[in-house]
């Protein structure tokens, strides 16, 4: 029990972030494992237009990017900014306003998806009302955020706030211009931009999701709570620097790799590529710096289940961030664009980066914002090997089946005509698609019962009362 | 960074300095989003109809959308095939069909021409989509009947049996709403596509009865006949 941080920080939004980040991993895997099945066995669509796979699947990605990524990100940052800073929240009303807003845009994703209303941009789906409480409810979380770090005791900002800001920055520029839309009613909006100048604008959005959201937020994360759970100091200031401005600057560059060979100007597919490529030597430099903080130490991946997560995380991202370079290569676009090799891709980083270091950070903060040890350890072992199964199966499945696709597409017979129709490509896909869904499914799995192992270690603090009598006990700091 | 050289010491005080540190990175951020964006809205060659003006309708005064022939050009899309449009939005199609057709050998045999910018000069927004887990629909008009289209948007596998695409037997029961899509045309017009006051004044008599199945397959036959392109110009480098 830390009583002198208890009170010294505010740590009940933080605690509420926490444990509804873990509530919506589950909801986003279920609507996953879900919605996999439907492509494996059809059927699942039962002929009721709220489940169909089109309407599903942006609820799925809004659910894990926005409700799981995003809670993810507001707990941690939150909890980060106060622990590196030496300070509590600039407002701790102004906190659970962005708790509130934040959880009530996931209400109203979760009722507006599946009635089809959506903006029909990939995770950009929800509609302009939306799209404006996103934009305050963000600003409010950037500015309570800029206004805790400058209210520090603390002589320089640590690095988990530089790249929790360049994420808050980033994004909000990346939601503003992305939704202009003309409104035409309560529930449906167009994109001001029309044809290849969206398209454009919707990859530069759609690739910095995942640059910014889910790498450089994340990275912010792993800055914090890799040497914090290995009790080591990040292994080298100088590759935190020069790979921070590298992946701000950079990174922005990438969308228009999505875009080669479209009717976007071959100028800025290739530029997009080009950059791409570059974009290997930042990455690995943040995995470097995560890995090599456990240099000396570890044997500690015997013990702690928790620094496994964390580990593990920087091998699939140094994985994802090589194979992002060399998909947008033209030649390796060529083949992969269009297929289940990109699903996976997302997936390996989602799964493994994102998904395992958010779960590191979560069960680390458990422990500390609770006051108790977690109701049980083991599970977070158990956790820990069918996350990683459940990833690799998934990733496997998608990896056979996005190059199987692009060489059927591409495959000609002796006589100079094609190979194979489209449909016994979709035929062939099937039992990668059955695959996958397990994959899933064992992921799910884990992630439920990390919901149970956290649901009981809240219940254990409660009945222990171990965040009251830190409240009230007599700090020792 | 060493503290003593230049960049070691402005590094150092963004590091003090949360607000400098802000605006460091909103510069940083903002170049490459302006370099790749802003330059399509002005380059006159990212529009291939700026070189080949005949791939966009030349609309007389008077001429309703109802005067456009296939292969006239681009133009917005009819009361009904915005309707369609709407419900392709709706079903969230774009997740599994493209709407974009590359340059290569075996996407010319299978689905036709590759696709041109001004092909989706009034897509608001664009449908080019991602992912191909059915086919690309860029060039669909035309190459099936509507009573095909039918028979697989309420049962796809039964016109393809290896179809892992939902039923949609929901369409044929809705009816379109005129109101609706005078407001969305409406909008549309505001923001560039050029309906006439005319368009929208009869839309929603145009769309009276139709239900969205009908409004889905108008949609579908109108994809990639707009324009008619030529083999022997080269639209894009």
């Amino acid at each position: 029990m830390d009583a002198a941080a208890e009170q010294k920080y505010d740590y009940g939004v933080v605690r509420w972030f926490t444990v509804m980040a873990v509530v919506y991993l589950v909801v986003g895997a279920l609507v996953g494992v879900y919605i996999a099945s439907e492509l494996a066995w059809p059927f699942l669509n039962f002929d009721t237009p709220y489940i169909t796979f089109g309407r599903l699947r942006p609820l799925h990605t809004n659910a894990v990017i926005f409700a799981f990524g995003g809670c993810t990100l507001m707990a941690t940052a939150f909890y980060t900014v106060q622990r590196t800073c030496a300070t509590r929240l600039w407002s701790n009303k102004l906190a659970w306003f962005t708790f509130i807003g934040w959880n009530l845009i996931i209400l109203s994703a979760v009722i507006t998806l599946p009635l089809g209303i959506n903006q029909t941009k990939e995770y950009a789906e929800l509609e302009w009302p939306i799209d404006i409480a996103i934009a305050v409810v963000w600003l409010s979380y950037m500015f309570n955020f800029i206004m805790t770090v400058h209210n520090r005791k603390t002589s320089h900002i640590y690095v988990s706030n530089w790249f929790f800001l360049g994420m808050m920055v980033m994004i909000t520029y990346l939601h503003v211009v992305n939704s202009l839309a003309i409104p035409v009613g309560m529930f449906k909006s167009y994109s001001i931009f029309s044809g290849v100048q969206d398209a454009m604008i919707q990859w530069w959005w759609g690739h910095n999701a995942v640059g910014f959201y889910l790498t450089a937020g994340f990275l912010g994360i792993m800055y914090y709570y890799v040497p914090k759970q290995a009790g080591r100091p990040i292994y080298s200031y100088r590759l935190s620097v020069i790979h921070f401005w590298a992946l701000m600057f950079g990174y922005v560059w990438l969308g228009a790799h999505h875009l080669q060979y479209t009717a976007l100007p071959d100028w800025t597919g290739s530029l997009g590529a080009a950059v791409s490529l570059a974009m290997i030597i930042p990455s690995w430099g943040g995995a470097v710096n995560g890995m090599m903080t456990l240099s000396g130490a570890w044997d500690k991946l015997r013990t702690d289940y928790v620094l496994r997560f964390l580990i593990m995380s920087l091998a699939f991202y140094a994985m994802s961030t090589f194979e992002g370079p060399v998909m947008s290569i033209k030649t390796v676009n060529a083949l992969s664009h269009y297929t289940d090799w990109t699903v996976g891709h997302v997936h390996s980083g989602a799964l493994g980066w994102v998904a395992m270091i958010a779960i590191g950070s979560i069960y680390h903060m458990m422990v500390r914002v609770f006051h108790v040890q977690l109701w049980s350890e083991k599970l977070v072992n158990v956790h820990f090997w069918t996350a990683t199964i459940g990833t690799v199966v998934y990733i496997v499945a998608m990896w056979v089946s996005g190059i199987m696709q692009g060489l059927m597409w591409r495959a000609y017979d002796e006589y100079g005509t094609l190979a194979y129709t489209f449909a016994e490509s979709v035929e062939a896909m099937h039992p990668y698609y059955a695959m996958r869904a397990v994959g899933g499914m064992i992921f799910l799995a884990g992630s439920v019962l990390m919901l149970f192992n956290i649901l009981m270690t809240v219940v254990k603090a409660s009945s222990e009362g171990s965040v009251q009598r830190a409240r009230t006990a007599t700090a020792t700091a | 960074m060493s503290s003593n050289s230049e960049s070691g010491r402005f590094q150092s005080w963004m590091e003090r300095n949360v607000f400098a540190l802000f605006v460091g990175l909103a510069i940083a951020l903002s170049v490459g989003g302006i370099v790749e964006i802003v330059p399509l809205f002005y380059l006159k060659s990212t529009m291939e109809h700026n070189q080949y003006p005949e791939l966009v309708w030349q609309r007389q005064q008077g001429q309703t959308l109802a005067d456009h022939k296939p292969g006239d050009g681009m133009r917005p899309f009819s009361a009904l095939e915005l309707a369609g449009r709407d419900v392709y939005q709706r079903e969230g199609c774009y997740l599994c069909h493209s709407q974009m057709i590359r340059p290569f050998r075996d996407e010319k045999e299978r689905y036709g021409h590759y696709s041109l910018a001004s092909e989706s000069m009034y897509d608001h927004p664009f449908q080019w989509g991602s992912k191909r887990t059915g086919p690309d629909i860029a060039r669909l008009g035309g190459k099936y009947s509507d009573d095909w289209h039918r028979k697989h948007l309420r049962a796809p596998r039964s016109v393809v049996p290896e179809s892992v695409m939902p039923n949609y037997p929901w369409l044929k029961d809705n009816l379109v709403d005129g109101a609706q899509i005078q407001a969305n045309m409406t909008g549309l017009q505001m923001i560039g596509v050029p309906y006439t006051d005319a368009d929208i004044a009869e839309a929603p008599g145009l769309v009276r009865g139709k239900t969205e199945e009908d409004a889905m397959v108008a949609y579908l036959q109108v994809l990639g006949t707009m324009a008619k392109l030529d083999e022997d110009k080269v639209y894009r480098e």
